[in-house]
């Protein structure tokens, strides 16, 4: 048997490279025109946005009867693809915020990244809840602003805790992101021999000069950022789960949605993370920096959430029974044995019984499985979403306003575009920002801190 | 500018080992303004460095704090004072339910708050025009080396003696950093044309796309299409039916909700035989009444009923209501005459309701009664 010494942290950055090789390997993409491998990428992710904005384009013309969308499920496609999107987005920020406070050192190479793909994604989830209302453009109303109606908005209604809960999460990942990034503006700054390019990083670099006087509170910042972050990453999904849990249809109006909301998003964001990172580390040679420890390690965090929405599913059976109340016992026999029964099964098999091979520490370091289980999850995740918003409203109360609920083309042209838009914004993202924080990373290596040998 | 500004002098060293130590001795040397550079934040530096804790944690207090205040009287002013609705059967300010809105405003302030601080007013960001920027010096400290440098203008500065410090300390190197000559002039950027023109470009293209976006755009298709619906309007002209009027007239016989409709029209003998007045002698109903008649009568008939108001003169002059023959009509004669109009007096069935028309009845009498007292009320 194998004995691992646990009193020796082990390196994150594999095979000690120079600090000097760390700038050349994660400025490489910037730095070198992008191949044919890339640009036949992204013409498939513009393609498939280009499909949503005519799904888009049509529904603004001719308004969102175009969509499934029926009586009783008035939420349909948009409401399952924002919580999908925003849920995606929670992993960016527990890697920078929640891991950073647990000194998990392992972050520092895949959380820029992470980071990156919350701001996309909640862009991408932005997109839904403004085009559910029919009239984006007059979205201004959300916001408490002195009108001449002398209106307020509803301080009551989880929408509008909606409303603030996603643009502050937005606004301070942004931050976040962007204070993470100026000293490698800087770093940039100064290797750059292009003209435009240099003028670019100046402005955004601040003026950054590597001042000890100013990583101090450059670290404090990150720090207090960080403890900003965890509530709120926790409150997002919290609220978005309201939105549901503080209706009053069966299978909604329960008190294990805000848990269970938010280790569903952790899971399929780390899902998504993992899927991208894949592709990443292979196409710029970032194996050592992104090593196969750290993605064993974000299996592990799979496991953990998946096992925590697998007890969250059987949770909601037993509360059903539990609580007594027919309605919501005959919301869940509909969830598993109804017109749904499909999706359910899709879902319960792809969330529950699949992450489960990654107690299987083979499975959890071979990348196609590993790859091919968090694509199956990603997929049960968005099922997830649709299993509870559309089921639960297609058979509420009242036995003679049930509808069966079937998306239209459009509805899917608005799904793949979501996903065209993601990929899109990520695709440019590798090519015009450094992808791994050069800072952090070389905080991390061997050698790279003082050894206090005197003191 | 002919002969440069030394602005400090610089050390390279190879490890964070010794850029620490080198640190601790600068300090110990009583040096103030000097500064150490390296691409990443070394453990230990600060008090190497003998710098105080970092205070940005105050102002993420002051920050989060303004937060929750702010967040508080926003929700307190808006649904308990400026707007009051009651929603959900609750209190006008229910707090449980602001403690979302309360906690986001609370981070959003708090971070931003926090960061602006740190960039702005601890920083001086942005600021690329510092002379270490595009020295050598600045190449090596962003990518792989540790450098120190003590400014010239420090109380200490002995740029022989710093030197030899700083060779002392084992430096890989040792250089000067100078002022770029733009660094020291002190002529006014804000005039200059390029900056002006930046902000003309500025102002003209915000205020064009709001303009556009406002005036323009919100009335165009399809983002007008809740203004312009297919539907006919009150007052307006239709193609569609034979009188040209959009409106129509109700099926005859409707009446509006709430209506009876007076019986009587053109027989004031039923109506003075049968018509009671329901309503008693209260201090309410006189009041009613009393509002009533000032509105609708007194214009007319004079607030005391004596046909002396100002319109006097002006048309046919309205009757007194003290005299015999009105004194003498029973309750639902007068009621007659407000229900139907008499002569150029207008009918008010519209504009009272019956029990408006009785409670003005009431006051009449009691205005008779004034002018005409019997001995009992003495």
């Amino acid at each position: 048997m194998q004995t691992v010494d646990y009193s020796q942290e082990l390196a994150v950055i594999e095979k000690g490279p120079s600090l000097r090789e760390i700038d050349e390997i994660i400025s490489k993409p910037l730095e070198t025109k992008p191949d044919k491998k890339y640009y036949l990428a992204l013409s498939i992710t513009v393609t498939m946005l280009m499909i949503g904005v005519v799904g888009l384009g049509l529904s603004f013309y001719y308004g969102t009867g175009l969509w499934g969308n029926n009586n009783p499920v008035g939420w349909g496609f948009p409401i399952v693809n924002f919580v999908f999107w925003v849920g995606i987005g929670h992993a960016g920020t527990l890697i920078s915020a929640i891991l950073f406070l647990f000194r998990q050192k392992w972050r520092t190479g895949i959380a820029r990244f992470a980071e990156g793909m919350t701001i996309f994604a909640v862009m991408t989830a932005g997109i839904f809840p403004l085009i559910h209302v029919g009239r984006p453009w007059l979205a201004g109303y959300l916001f408490p602003y002195p009108n001449q109606h002398s209106l307020w908005v509803n301080f009551s209604s989880p929408l509008l805790w909606d409303v603030f809960a996603v643009s502050t999460y937005f606004t301070v990942s942004l931050i976040f992101w962007y204070v993470g990034l100026i000293p490698d503006f800087a770093t940039l700054r100064d290797r750059t021999a292009n003209k435009i390019k240099k003028i670019t990083y100046s402005i955004f670099s601040l003026g950054w000069r590597h001042s000890n006087r100013h990583w101090q509170h450059y670290e404090m910042v990150y720090l207090i950022l960080a403890g900003f972050a965890t509530p709120l990453v926790l409150s997002v999904h919290t609220i978005v789960s309201f939105d549901f849990a503080i209706s009053i249809i069966p299978g909604w109006h329960t008190t294990i949605f805000p848990p269970y909301f938010v280790a569903g998003a952790v899971f399929s964001g780390f899902t998504m993370v993992q899927n991208v990172l894949i592709f990443i580390r292979k196409i710029f040679n970032f194996e050592h920096i992104i090593t196969l420890d750290t993605l064993e390690k974000m299996n592990k965090i799979i496991l953990l959430t998946g096992s925590m929405v697998g007890y969250a599913y059987a949770m909601e059976f037993f509360i059903a029974w539990y609580s007594g109340v027919q309605p919501e016992q005959f919301a869940f026999i509909n969830r598993a044995f109804g017109p749904y029964a499909w999706a359910y099964w899709i879902m319960v098999t792809c969330n529950v019984v699949f992450p489960q091979l990654f107690w299987i520490k083979k499975i959890r370091r071979t990348i196609p499985v590993m790859f091919a289980i968090a694509v199956l999850v990603n997929v049960g995740m968005w099922f997830e979403r649709f299993v509870i918003t559309v089921t639960s409203l297609s058979r509420d109360f009242l036995p003679s306003s049930w509808a069966y609920y079937t998306p239209t083309l459009t509805d899917f042209a608005i799904l793949i575009g979501s996903f065209g838009l993601f990929f899109t914004l990520m695709l440019l993202f590798t090519k015009t920002l450094p992808v791994v924080s050069i800072a952090e990373v070389k905080a991390v290596l061997e050698d790279s801190q003082p050894s206090h040998k005197d003191h | 500018m002919s002969e440069k500004v030394l602005f400090a002098i610089t050390a390279i060293f190879n490890t964070p080992d010794e850029i620490i130590k080198a640190a601790e001795k600068t300090a110990e040397n009583g040096y103030k303004k000097f500064d150490v550079n390296t691409p990443y934040p070394i453990h230990g530096m600060p008090n190497a460095m003998k710098l105080g804790r970092s205070k940005l944690g105050f102002a993420a207090l002051v920050f989060g704090l303004s937060g929750i205040l702010a967040a508080l009287l926003m929700t307190f002013w808006m649904s308990a004072i400026d707007y009051p609705i009651i929603i959900g059967g609750k209190p006008y300010f229910a707090f449980p339910k602001y403690v979302p809105i309360i906690f986001e405003v609370t981070v959003l302030a708090a971070s931003i708050g926090t960061v602006v601080t740190m960039l702005f007013f601890f920083f001086k960001f942005p600021n690329n025009s510092h002379p270490l920027h595009d020295s050598d010096y600045m190449k090596k400290v962003s990518t792989e080396k540790y450098g120190i440098y003590i400014q010239a203008d420090d109380v200490l500065f002995n740029a022989e003696e710093i030197k030899k410090f700083l060779n002392e300390l084992g430096a890989a190197e040792v250089g000067e950093i100078y002022w770029d000559d733009d660094e020291v002039s002190t002529s006014p950027k804000i005039l200059e044309p390029k900056f002006l023109g930046f902000l003309a470009v500025t102002a003209i293209i915000i205020s064009g796309t709001t303009y556009f976006g406002l005036n323009k755009l919100m009335f165009m298709v399809p983002f007008n299409w809740m203004m312009e619906q297919d539907k006919a309007l009150p007052q307006e002209t239709s193609n569609i039916f034979a009188d040209g009027f959009a409106m129509r007239m109700p099926v005859e016989g409707t009446i509006s909700r709430g209506t009876i409709p007076y019986p009587y029209y053109g027989k004031p003998e039923l109506a003075e035989k049968l018509m009671i007045n329901p309503l008693d002698y209260s201090e309410e109903n006189l009041a009613l009444g009393k509002k009533k008649y000032d509105v609708f009568c007194s214009p007319c008939h004079g607030y005391f009923g004596e046909g002396d108001s100002k319109l006097r003169g002006q048309y046919p002059n309205p009757p007194s209501i003290h005299s015999e023959k009105v004194r003498l009509w029973s309750d639902g004669r007068i009621y007659h005459v407000i229900a139907e109009g008499q002569n150029v007096m207008p009918s008010y069935s519209t504009q009272m309701t019956r029990e408006e028309k009785w409670a003005t009845i009431l006051y009449i009498r009691a205005l008779q009664r004034a002018l005409n007292a019997k001995e009992s009320d003495l």
